[in-house]
């Protein structure tokens, strides 16, 4: 519907090439970065921060790192996943539940996590717990207002569809409601997974041991700056391939969806 | 359950609906008095929001009427029940499943068995033309197809009676004489009593044995029309001397509470 056939080069191009092409202009645009005085202190040249794999490694320190993030993002994501599908349900459901918990909200999602994780630390102290805590919270606050949109939106005309022929509430709610709701579900998981991941450094700052946002802290204090740049770069790319998973569950799920072609 | 002909199959009993509005009520409808025997097909044409959409949600359970009462078979109407159909006018086909699993969908609901289901919905898939596209999502159907599985799956509940409620209102006019020709063709086979509500007259007089024409709103049943053109009917039908005659009397009726709302 409304696709359109343009027969120029744009479209002529493999999505893959356009990828690489990307890559390479990101590539050239850092190498013209490093060699300035100033911006060559933040982006190094690439070769020397790819050099810096090896350095991190040798410290033994690159794959805790990375372990220990994602042993906090994978935890705080999946409680917050599975905490925020009935709540949103909930409010959708129950008006009373909605009209108490909404502004709550609303109020906690917009304070900056780095402002409570004090608070956070006194409370359970530090370690895994406050890392998984913060993390968990943010992801929550966001999935349930996605989700709890998604549940109110569920078109009306498919609810009396399903009760004329012969659904009662648990079949309304597993074979209308929660299918409809599936394509707000996977779009709450994507801001999820996002959200736990800009979280990482304030989840770390609990004193963490190890992680990714914990070291790009301390190397900031050592100023090493290719190390660095090449944790930045390591978050980055973990959110792009949760987002590669994604889109493939997501095609396998809502491909029924009618979608605009753009 | 092959009743005689003449059966009351729906029985609308001093049926009243007010909405409560910011200032007061407003009464949508007002002693509706009313029988559909076994076979009919009984159209319901009246202005805009004359409530004639009221009625039929009444009627399927999905309003309760402030006052009055409709019998089904006998029954006095509660909520929703299979032994009533529905097609609603935005087709209202359930996205994330297959047109099959969408004529299925009730029948999986009553407990039937996977090979009753298949053969229920083949028969139905048949009678609409759209065997080949059991297996496409509704997202792949144009609106004139969605429609027909929408009635397909209501007919597959073999329902006592089918209320559709303005279903070939959102299509445009050459899908529409198509499908109410098809429509004839179903229920010229069945008979299965309906309830149709639309605001085309010609549509109407095509398909109906009566016509029943509402007032404006507070609506009343203002008359009914016997529609004596024999079946089978078409679209050539639309050009007889009884049509036009019917027509033109049905139209004056209509067009003067249209001038009433106006007012």
């Amino acid at each position: 519907m409304g696709k359109k056939k343009k027969n120029d080069f744009v479209s002529k191009i493999p999505k893959g090439v356009w990828l690489l092409i990307s890559l390479i202009v990101a590539l050239i645009v850092w190498t013209l970065l490093s060699f300035g005085k100033s911006t060559g202190r933040v982006f190094p040249n690439a070769i020397v921060v790819a050099k810096s794999i090896g350095t991190m490694i040798e410290r033994g320190l690159l794959f805790e790192d990375i372990k220990s993030s994602l042993i906090s993002v994978i935890a705080g994501f999946a409680i917050g996943f599975v905490t925020s599908i009935p709540v949103a349900f909930l409010m959708a459901w129950y008006r009373p539940v909605r009209f108490i918990l909404e502004p709550w909200i609303q109020f906690i999602r917009n304070i900056p996590p780095l402002a409570y994780v004090p608070l956070v630390v006194i409370g359970v102290g530090v370690g895994r717990t406050p890392q998984i805590i913060v993390i968990w919270l943010a992801t929550f606050l966001i999935m349930t207002v996605t989700v709890f949109q998604g549940v109110i939106n569920v078109d009306e005309t498919l609810i009396k569809a399903a009760r004329v022929l012969g659904a009662n509430d648990v079949n309304l709610f597993i074979k209308v409601i929660f299918p409809a709701t599936t394509p707000f579900i996977i779009t709450a998981v994507r801001l999820g997974i996002s959200t736990a991941l800009t979280t990482l450094i304030a989840a770390e700052s609990t004193g963490a041991m190890a992680g990714l946002g914990m070291r790009i802290k301390a190397l900031s204090n050592s100023y090493e700056t290719q190390p660095m740049l090449l944790y930045i770069i390591i978050i980055g790319v973990i959110g792009m391939a949760a987002e590669k998973i994604l889109k493939v569950v997501e095609r396998k799920l809502t491909g029924w969806q009618e979608k605009r072609e753009i | 359950m092959a009743g005689k002909e003449g059966n009351i199959k729906v029985s609308i009993q001093g049926v009243e609906k007010k909405y409560k509005v910011r200032n007061g009520e407003v009464t949508a409808l007002s002693g509706i008095d009313f029988d559909i025997k076994e076979n009919e097909f009984i159209c319901v044409i009246g202005p805009s929001g004359c409530g004639k959409s009221t009625l039929l949600n009444i009627i399927a359970g999905l309003l309760e009427p402030t006052a009055g009462r409709v019998l089904v078979d006998g029954r006095e109407v509660h909520g929703t029940g299979i032994d009533r159909g529905v097609v609603f006018q935005q087709y209202a086909l359930f996205p994330w499943l297959t047109v099959r699993k969408n004529v299925e969908f009730g029948l999986k609901l009553k407990g039937l068995g996977k090979k009753e289901r298949e053969e229920v919905a083949n028969k139905y898939l048949k009678m609409v033309e759209l065997e080949k596209f059991a297996n496409s999502y509704p997202k792949e159907l144009s609106g004139g197809m969605k429609q027909r599985v929408a009635i397909a799956r209501a007919y597959a509940m073999n329902p006592s009676v089918l209320l559709m409620d303005e279903p070939f209102g959102a299509l445009d006019a050459q899908t529409r004489t198509q499908l109410q020709t098809e429509l004839l063709r179903t229920w010229e086979e069945e008979h299965k009593t309906c309830f149709f509500v639309t605001h085309d007259i010609e549509e109407a007089i095509v398909l109906a044995t009566r016509v029943v024409i509402m007032s404006a709103r507070p609506a009343r049943i203002k008359e009914v029309v016997d529609i004596d053109i024999p079946y089978p009917r078409d679209q050539e039908t639309k050009m007889s001397d009884r049509f036009i005659e019917l027509k033109n009397h049905i139209w004056s009726q209509v067009y003067q509470e249209y001038l009433a709302v106006r007012k």
